[in-house]
């Protein structure tokens, strides 16, 4: 099944399938670690349409709502 | 002479490299974006004396904000790279690497974190990652100072990559990934309790709980730190100073040098914050009532910063950050600005939008008060209860609040999503706190002090000339007529642009009502920035943005003031 990160529930991982969005938002998400092929694990989400924090590889990043909907994941 | 610069992701401890070279001391702290501005220092590397550079951290030379920007342009410049690497991160760092080394430029890489990367069961061959990209690899300790020497030995014949060729973005990734297989091996291990603790720092429901705690327990450390060193130390030492002090005063009789030294005596005595002499206020003020309050919070502050802490905070607060226009990052500038808006302004460098920075920094302008006027603030309230404290700090916040949901709707631009790496929590040492509140410390000194000194001389000299009389007659419908404060209030907002400090002290012989002096303080927060702060804001926003800037301030300013004379005095 897939989804979007945001769509994960707290604790919850996935495998990246696709970013989605521009050139330069895409780079700077796989510079950042985040990329296809990656576990990614949802580790909370702030409420009231706040950002998400989020893991790969140990690092834990935190990454606006609406951005956060453009990481597809595998469940 | 060669240029050399220190390359890498935010975060790497790329300034502890820098430190470590040239002994040149700079702010490190655990949170990315520590560095916004470049460090020049030098070193020798065999006999011959050269740059060594400090670059603000980039995941890529393709640069998207400001800091970005800096070193990018820094990167031009160099003769050769050093590359500090994270080795528990290698993978995301290794795209900057290849970026590097395809410019050609002599490399030598910096595996940084090596000890923790082996804490973590991370085990990475820095012989074959040396070979498979062709240049030396040396790991370090940047923070024990380890592996430093064997990084200069590299650096004397350091030369451009062979066997790294420019290739498009994705062809970059496979070959991280070749590169990744084949020098890193990670035993998995179970997570620790520790891990599970700083998980819970991030979500809401623990996490806002334990932000509210962690505030509060550093404002408290901050007071019992401030007003202890007052109370036993600062004090009785000017109490020694005194009687010097008044032998000096008996010895130069009346006259212009006695007002400018001594001031007025109050009561046939020296009063060491009403005087307004250089050797009584212009002493006292700087080293008895705020370095006290300066060494507590830098102190606090250094704990913050490098335990890892502070993106937590930007995290947990990003939805309010959000509606003022900014993202949860602009809390940086809050915090740093606390101390002192200098490197409080320069801190809104990490934002990425002309929007988001001139909306922190207005607002940092306008409704944080720096920990010089705060300590003054908290002496001349203080005595009349924790209520009127509130209200001044209570109005401050409102007005950042306020002002940040406004100029959300009206300034023009963009404010991007945040997007931010958590580091690790790490244990701060007390070493590294201690140098770094060290550093600050003097900083004050040496930008605080001599402000003050040709604040306390203009006071003196503008008396002399009559000019004071004319200002107050001047501004009078506005003091008086508006704002409801004393005319004299114009002389304090004018002293208030050298120090705001002094200027608070001088509030007192005013003879102000408590909630006259809750008004005059609050506006002094926000009617403008001190000279030091408004020199850098002309810098980073320039001449128009900051013109406009201006103009809110002053609004703000006015329109505060009477609304609280309104509330507080009239009603």
């Amino acid at each position: 099944m897939e989804n979007s990160i945001a769509g994960l529930k707290e604790g919850e991982s996935g495998t990246i399938v696709d970013l989605l969005g521009g050139i330069s938002f895409q780079r700077k998400l796989r510079t950042m670690g985040i990329r296809e092929g990656q576990r990614i694990k949802l580790v909370s989400r702030q409420p009231l349409g706040g950002p998400l924090v989020v893991e790969v590889e140990r690092q834990q990043t935190t990454i606006g709502r609406m951005m956060a909907e453009r990481i597809i994941v595998r469940l | 002479m060669k240029n050399i610069v220190l390359m890498g992701n935010p975060n790497v401890g790329k300034s502890v490299v820098f430190s470590r070279l040239t002994g040149a001391k700079v702010i490190t702290s655990n949170y990315p974006g520590t560095t916004v501005d470049f460090s020049r220092g030098k070193m020798r590397l065999e006999g011959e004396v050269v740059h060594v550079i400090d670059a603000p951290g980039i995941y890529s030379l393709i640069p998207t904000s400001r800091a970005d920007k800096v070193a990018a342009t820094l990167f031009a410049q160099a003769d050769l790279v050093i590359n500090v690497v994270d080795a528990t991160r290698l993978e995301r760092n290794l795209y900057l690497t290849l970026e590097i080394l395809e410019t050609k430029k002599p490399t030598v890489i910096a595996l940084n974190m090596w000890d923790e990367a082996k804490h973590l069961g991370i085990y990475i061959s820095d012989k074959m990652l040396a070979e498979l990209l062709g240049i030396p690899v040396v790991p370090t300790v940047a923070l024990a100072g380890e592996g430093i020497s064997d990084l200069v030995k590299q650096l004397v014949d350091a030369g451009a990559s062979e066997k790294i060729k420019p290739v498009s973005e994705e062809e970059r990734w496979v070959e991280i990934g070749q590169v990744v297989k084949k020098v890193q091996t990670v035993t998995t291990r179970n997570r620790t309790v520790w891990e599970e603790f700083a998980d819970a720092t991030v979500k809401p429901a623990t996490g806002v709980p334990i932000a509210l705690a962690a505030i509060f327990a550093a404002f408290w450390m901050v007071r019992l730190i401030g007003e202890n060193l007052i109370g036993y130390v600062l004090e009785p030492l000017f109490e020694l100073y005194r009687p010097l002090a008044m032998a000096l005063s008996d010895r130069l009789g009346s006259g212009f040098f006695h007002d400018v030294l001594i001031g007025k005596l109050i009561e046939g005595e020296i009063d060491f914050v009403q005087s307004l002499g250089i050797l009584t206020t212009g002493v006292f003020v700087p080293f008895g009532m705020v370095l006290p309050y300066i060494l507590a919070f830098y102190f606090t502050l250094a704990i913050l910063e490098d335990s890892g802490y502070l993106p937590r905070l930007a995290t947990l607060s990003d939805n309010v950050f959000h509606k003022l226009g900014m993202h949860g990052y602009g809390i940086i500038s809050v915090f740093l600005g606390l101390g002192c808006n200098v490197p409080g302004a320069l801190s809104t460098r990490i934002l990425e939008t002309r929007k988001e920075r001139f909306i922190s920094a207005t607002l940092m302008a306008i409704a944080v008060p720096c920990m010089a006027q705060t300590a003054m603030v908290l002496a001349i309230l203080g005595p009349y209860g924790f209520g009127y404290l509130g209200l001044v700090f209570g109005t401050l916040a409102l007005v950042y609040i306020v002002g940040g949901l406004l100029m959300n709707r009206f300034v023009r631009g963009e404010s991007p999503e945040i997007f931010l790496e958590i580091p690790p929590y790490r244990k701060p040492s007390l070493r590294a706190v201690a140098k770094k509140t060290w550093m600050r410390i003097r900083g004050f000194v040496n930008e605080a002090v001599p402000w003050l000194f040709l604040g306390v001389v203009l006071i003196n000299i503008l008396y002399a000339v009559g000019f004071i009389g004319l200002l107050g007659n001047v501004f009078s419908p506005v003091m008086e007529g508006w704002l409801g404060l004393p005319r004299e209030a114009s002389i304090v907002l004018l002293i208030g642009f050298f120090r705001k400090d002094l200027a608070v002290g001088m509030l007192l012989p005013l003879g102000m009502t408590p909630m006259q002096l809750v008004i005059a303080a609050t506006l002094l927060t926000i009617y403008f920035p001190c000279v030091g702060t408004f020199a850098v804001l002309v810098k980073e926003l320039g001449m128009r943005d900051m013109f406009k800037s201006v103009g809110i301030m002053v609004f703000t300013a006015l329109l505060v003031g009477g609304l609280m004379r309104f509330l507080l005095i009239s009603l």
